[in-house]
């Protein structure tokens, strides 16, 4: 290589190099634009719900955009995101935390899919005091740490299952119940089955199996064995959508009677169209429903949603996606209060959030968790023939479109 | 009551994983490959059955149609990849078929999606001792298919050419190639053999459990204990091997939880290698 070629190569790296380093200092709001960074599941294990997730980011930013924007110091600002694809890995997603805020500049970020990921996530935008509003993460050891920059619009995962041990309970005559649980070993489910442990004591309730399925187990046998034996008057399930399909494929083979089945991940598993009316009468906790009757001025209410949502992406949005999109309504809101880009004045904004979406009402406690809103239960419900099966909301009592049908008939007379 | 329970499920789980063991054990001994995308192909096999079933045939025929794509894919692999490491390390070939099973786990992920689905054969339950002990018909499908598999299998091995083929390459595969033996399209063909009873194991997981992408390990490690436990080239002890394991873990879920049948299982395996080393220890003593 002559002279001349390497002064001209150190030149021009100089000036690509100034050229990057520009851009990095003034990323985070670039001319009309407030740039948000997220790193979602595009590929991986998640990958689905990574999808129903960054559906429910853009669908917010649009709409946010179309109908005049963030007011900020009297100027108009129009969101958008930078993403990522976090391969469904917490080691790739915090490396990407780190890239989106050092190389991208980001200074606010939005939650990736999972509580897993958020979990190795949140470390990095505290270090960097990067406010960050997640929507898919609710596992409750996240909200016991003192971060200060991590707010999530979603109920944690202690409150998923304990509304529906009151609802044994009362259906029991105000008695306790017996309790049969069965919950994956991973952070989420572990929380949950924290939550019906609390819901016990409360409710002076017993718990008679109490069994820890292994990530790999796809075989439930044993487990509803035990129960056919004891006949619990309420069986908790909860392994994510695997745990949900497995449990209720096989209770259904092996006739297990139980007078209440509650679980989590219903919806995500799409139980009622892969199981039909084996899955009948299965209880599912959700943050979400689309006939619930919140109301804001972007999205009108969970039905408008859900009908803008099928006809942008052509399916029902899944709960994951209509959290997703509240995030981005949090983040406008917080701007306005704010009024201003400082990273921490916008952190104390959002700390002060107290509205109402779609979605449900959002306002933080101290460890970020959203308090307001509560889980609702729905019931799958079948017709006749069996043809068709639909989520309806059964608890709590305000927006029950159905009545709860308990104790769920026993199998010879289904 | 509960333990004839117990024991039923074992033994239907463990027919499953015998015969993943089955074709483990006879690549493994043929051309002394430890095959780690084992798990893959029964997943693979498990989302053809599926695939059927969402274009409305039913699922069960599955255990015809995806061995037979699954020999093609067996056999295909070992055009692109195994033959290239068939007589070297133990080591390269695990490498290239941890390759080989990330691989499909990508590319089925990328071809049916990463959420968990199952087939429904609507088989019904068969109900025992007054609806005490209760057997899903799907369950006994699957275990009879893959009993009758095994058989075919093990008749073919003895009678055929091509079994006999096999059988002399994985005595000495130098004898049978100077004695006319085509080595190499008997290592392409028991590869496929292997595939196409991954693909059996895998269209019965689609109508009795679940199937997911990312699922296979579990199934890999299973089979690749079996065969350990029972021996190369020991085909009997692989199905009693499979079906013991079934039993145990059933009865380890049931009596120490279920938290502790995965730990239980390698609990097992130590105990055995243990033993093995100890009995053969004893005999080289008194060889001396």
């Amino acid at each position: 290589m002559n002279k001349i070629s390497k002064f001209l190569l150190t030149f021009f790296s100089a000036i690509a190099l100034i050229f990057v380093s520009t851009t990095v200092s003034f990323s985070k709001v670039v001319g009309d634009k407030i740039i948000l960074g997220a790193a979602v599941s595009l590929t991986g294990k998640y990958s689905s719900n990574g999808v129903h997730t960054q559906n429910g980011y853009n669908l917010a930013v649009e709409r946010i955009n179309s109908m005049g924007g963030i007011k900020v110091g009297g100027k108009t600002y129009k969101f958008e995101i930078i993403y990522y694809d976090d391969e469904s890995n917490s080691g790739r997603a915090a490396q990407l935390a780190e890239r989106l805020i050092k190389q991208d500049g980001v200074q606010f970020m939005l939650g990736p899919y999972s509580s897993g990921l958020t979990k190795a996530m949140a470390p990095v935008t505290e270090k960097y005091k990067v406010p960050m509003v997640e929507a898919n993460g609710a596992s409750r050891s996240l909200f016991t740490k003192g971060y200060k920059y991590l707010f999530a619009v979603l109920a944690p995962a202690n409150l998923y299952l304990d509304v529906a041990i009151d609802l044994a309970v009362e259906k029991n005559g105000g008695k306790p119940v017996k309790i049969a649980m069965a919950f994956e070993q991973d952070a989420f489910s572990q929380d949950v089955r924290l939550g019906i442990l609390d819901a016990a004591k409360r409710t002076k309730s017993k718990i008679i199996i109490d069994d820890k399925l292994p990530k790999e187990l796809n075989d439930m046998a044993a487990t509803l064995s035990k129960v056919k034996a004891t006949n619990p008057d309420v069986l908790v399930v909860s392994g994510h959508t695997k745990g949900a399909l497995t449990a209720v494929r096989q209770i259904s083979e092996m006739k297990v009677d139980v007078k209440m089945l509650a679980m989590t991940h219903c919806d995500a598993a799409k139980l009622s169209k892969q199981h039909g009316k084996a899955a009948e009468y299965a209880l599912c906790a959700s943050q979400w429903h689309k006939s619930l009757s919140y109301k804001d001025k972007y999205f009108g209410g969970g039905m408008k949603y859900a009908s803008d949502f099928k006809k942008k992406f052509d399916y029902d949005p899944p709960y994951q996606s209509a959290e997703s999109s509240a995030a981005l309504l949090v983040y406008k809101d917080a701007f306005e209060r704010a009024n201003s880009f400082d990273t921490k004045k916008v952190r104390d904004a959002l700390a002060a959030t107290d509205m109402q979406t779609f979605y449900g009402n959002i306002k933080f406690a101290e460890g970020g968790q959203n308090v307001s809103k509560p889980m609702v239960l729905f019931q799958v419900i079948c017709n006749d023939d069996g043809s068709k099966c639909e989520n309806k909301v059964v608890a709590p009592t305000k927006w029950a479109s159905a009545k709860l049908v308990h104790p769920i008939p026993s199998w010879s007379k289904r | 009551m509960l333990m004839v329970q117990a024991s039923m499920d074992g033994i239907l789980l463990g027919i499953l994983f015998a015969l993943i063991a089955y074709g483990m054990a006879l690549q493994w001994g043929v051309m002394n490959i430890i095959n780690i995308a084992q798990g893959e192909l029964v997943i693979m096999g498990g989302y053809i059955a599926y695939f059927m079933y969402v274009l409305g045939i039913h699922p069960a025929f599955g255990v015809i149609v995806s061995p037979i794509i699954m020999y093609f894919v067996g056999w295909g692999l070992y055009k692109l990849v195994i033959n290239k490491v068939v007589d070297r390390d133990l080591f390269i070939s695990i490498l290239a078929t941890f390759g080989i099973s990330i691989l499909a786990q990508q590319l089925m992920n990328f071809a049916f999606g990463a959420d968990v689905v199952v087939a429904q054969s609507n088989f019904g339950t068969t109900m025992l001792f007054d609806n005490m002990v209760t057997l899903p018909n799907a369950k006994i499908f699957s275990g009879v298919v893959c009993v009758i598999s095994a058989i075919i299998l093990v008749v073919y091995m003895k009678k055929s050419k091509l079994g006999r083929a096999i059988r002399a390459t994985a005595q000495n595969a130098r004898a049978a190639k100077i004695l006319g033996v085509d080595t190499e399209k008997v290592y392409a063909a028991t590869f496929g053999i292997n595939a196409a009873l991954c693909g059996i194991a895998g269209a019965c997981i689609a109508i009795t459990f679940t199937l997911h992408p990312y699922t296979g390990l579990p199934y890999t490690v299973r089979s690749f204990m079996i065969v350990i436990i029972a021996g190369l080239g020991n085909l009997p002890a692989v199905a009693i091997s499979g079906m013991g394991l079934g039993i145990f873990e059933e009865w380890a879920d049931y009596l120490l939880g279920t938290e502790f049948r995965i730990a239980a299982v390698f609990s097992l395996l130590v105990l055995i290698l243990v033993y093995r080393r100890f009995k053969l220890a004893r005999k080289r003593e008194y060889l001396k």
